[in-house]
């Protein structure tokens, strides 16, 4: 059975809590970021960059014959922390049911820190590329629903 | 070590610190270390207490009203303007126009001096290193009246292209807005000498003093300046305020910006007549606190003096310009042989963005981004910089933790 997006949520919470200082959790974070595959030059295009973010992120979605959502995510090279978050976000909504995507509640944000981790401007991006994913499961579920 | 010791003697930098409250502050459970200045300043405990005190003693409605609050708040409003025209010697307190700061300033004068003086076929001429708040006014004025904006291009040290300026400059030019220090790039430019040349020319000169006003002396009839305009709270005073100087025959000539009350002599259904200068652009009611406590903030710099404050923050930009220096992969933005304690810098390969979350983490404040200056990072063919900033407050041992932040940045995003 499938891990549910709050099981993986509660893991990146539990996996936080060992770090005592902010910049550990950042170091994780750009790890995280280094870690993303490229992604097919077909989602670098205007539709799929995410607004909001201070540098270019991109990011694709793609309903698989399971009826899960699969996302991949990219930025710019040195774009590396909003790489790094979009990694997160993927890791706990890529592969899920679109319409579980659409009403998740992303409660792992707050509960790691990351609102005081980033700035509110970053934190602006990281809200935008939740919106753009959450649109995507909306998206998608009313595709399979039609 | 030669160098703190340098900074220490010259001026009493713990005695200063001690007046600021919020430089105790602790980010991130580090002790604050605040390189935000150009943004703006942080305030002494005599501007705090001095709006504190116009609210538990002294508020109330200024000019109009007879009792003893109005009085009392109206002599202490005026008694701002006195100090502020001193603070850039006007040769009168009616030249020293109240705004909300720069930004309105600038404003003021394409409104009202632009659009009464400046037509079709005239020439604006300014510089690409200005503030949008430098760029923006004037593309609406040009938009509107059909004038043409002119750019002085910027070299690569950062340095206004002195050649480029003159000959951009000739008789259609109407007016050159120009920037005295510039917020992105820390450079001073030759604001005397354009003013000369401008006026040979038959230009009016505006100057951008917002971050020049709390690093460099200013004296307006000095340098012959048509229009100089700055913001109280780059100045450690207070935010929402600034001045507006402008020669009188020329704010005589000028039709009124915003209508209201206070601006009037008055008012029929028929015909309204204007107050005098300098009350005729200063329309509802003013900003009466921080009106106030900017006096109070004048009266701190004055207290150490601005020569004083100049050489602490030029030892200061020297040691930060040779400690950044010293980093691998790191390019500063901004290299003008005359310079307010601003430095901008790029690292290979990090955005700005991400320098200032981790600079940020350390407790380290500093400005990442464009700065306000959109054309200026276009030339340098950038997006951004990380931009840390010096004030009278400021010490080595703070650039020392910032020069071990930008490495630890270094370190984690390499």
């Amino acid at each position: 059975m499938t891990t549910t997006i709050n099981e993986i949520q509660d893991e990146i919470i539990e996996t936080f809590d060992l770090f005592d200082e902010p910049l550990d959790k950042t170091q994780y974070i750009i790890d995280l970021g280094k870690k993303l595959k490229p992604i097919d030059e077909k989602y670098k295009t205007e539709d799929h960059l995410i607004k909001g973010c201070q540098s270019r992120v991109w990011l694709g979605a793609e309903l698989r014959a399971d009826d899960r959502l699969y996302f991949v995510g990219d930025g710019e090279p040195e774009a590396q922390i909003a790489k790094g978050l979009i990694s997160m976000l993927i890791s706990v909504l890529s592969g899920q049911k679109p319409a579980d995507i659409a009403r998740a509640e992303l409660y792992f944000i707050e509960k790691i820190g990351m609102s005081s981790l980033v700035t509110s401007r970053r934190a602006g991006g990281l809200a935008s590329m939740v919106q753009k994913m959450k649109q995507y499961g909306l998206l998608y579920s009313k595709v399979k629903t039609v | 070590m030669h160098m703190k010791t340098m900074t220490r003697s010259a001026i009493a930098i713990d005695q200063i610190r001690s007046q600021f409250p919020i430089l105790q502050e602790t980010v991130n459970g580090k002790p604050l270390v605040y390189l935000d200045n150009a943004a703006t300043t942080q305030k002494p405990a005599v501007v705090i207490d001095a709006l504190s005190a116009y609210y538990h003693h002294s508020n109330a409605n200024i000019h109009r009203g007879i009792h003893f609050l109005a009085e009392k708040a109206t002599a202490a409003f005026e008694e701002s303007r006195v100090r502020l025209q001193g603070f850039i010697n006007a040769a009168s307190p009616e030249e020293v126009i109240f705004t909300y700061g720069t930004t309105d300033g600038i404003n003021l004068i394409a409104q009202t001096y632009g659009r009464q003086f400046i037509g079709p076929g005239d020439e604006i001429l300014i510089s690409a290193m200005e503030h949008h708040s430098n760029i923006v006014p004037w593309q609406m004025l040009c938009l509107e009246k059909g004038c043409t904006l002119n750019v002085i291009p910027v070299s690569e040290e950062g340095e206004l292209d002195m050649e480029a300026f003159r000959t951009l400059l000739n008789e259609r030019t109407k007016l050159v807005a120009i920037v005295h220090a510039s917020n992105a790039l820390g450079t001073i430019n030759p604001v005397a000498e354009i003013i000369e040349q401008a006026h040979s020319a038959g230009a009016k000169v505006l100057v951008d003093g917002a971050q020049a006003s709390a690093h460099l002396a200013i004296d307006v009839q000095e340098l012959d300046a048509d229009f100089y305009v700055l913001s109280l709270h780059k100045l450690y005073g207070p935010t929402g305020m600034g001045i507006l100087y402008g020669k009188k025959e020329l704010l005589n000539a000028m039709p009124p910006y915003r209508g209201g009350g206070e601006m009037i002599k008055e008012v029929t259904f028929a015909k309204t007549t204007y107050n005098d200068l300098p009350y005729k652009f200063e329309a509802g009611t003013p900003n009466i606190a921080d009106v106030i406590a900017a006096k109070s903030a004048i009266d701190f710099v004055e207290s150490i003096g601005k020569p004083a404050i100049a050489a602490h923050e030029q030892a200061l930009l020297q040691y930060a310009t040779d400690a950044l220096s010293a980093i691998d992969g790191l390019t500063i933005i901004g290299r003008a042989r005359e310079k307010v304690s601003v430095i901008s810098f790029v690292m290979k390969g990090i955005h700005h963005e991400d320098m200032g979350v981790i600079l940020d983490q350390q407790g380290i404040a500093i400005r990442t981004g464009h700065h306000c200056t959109q054309p200026l990072m276009q030339r340098f063919g950038i997006t951004g910089t990380s931009r840390a900033s010096f004030a009278v407050y400021n010490t080595t041992e703070e650039i020392d933790i910032l020069a071990e932040g930008v490495r630890r940045a270094k370190k984690m995003l390499g």
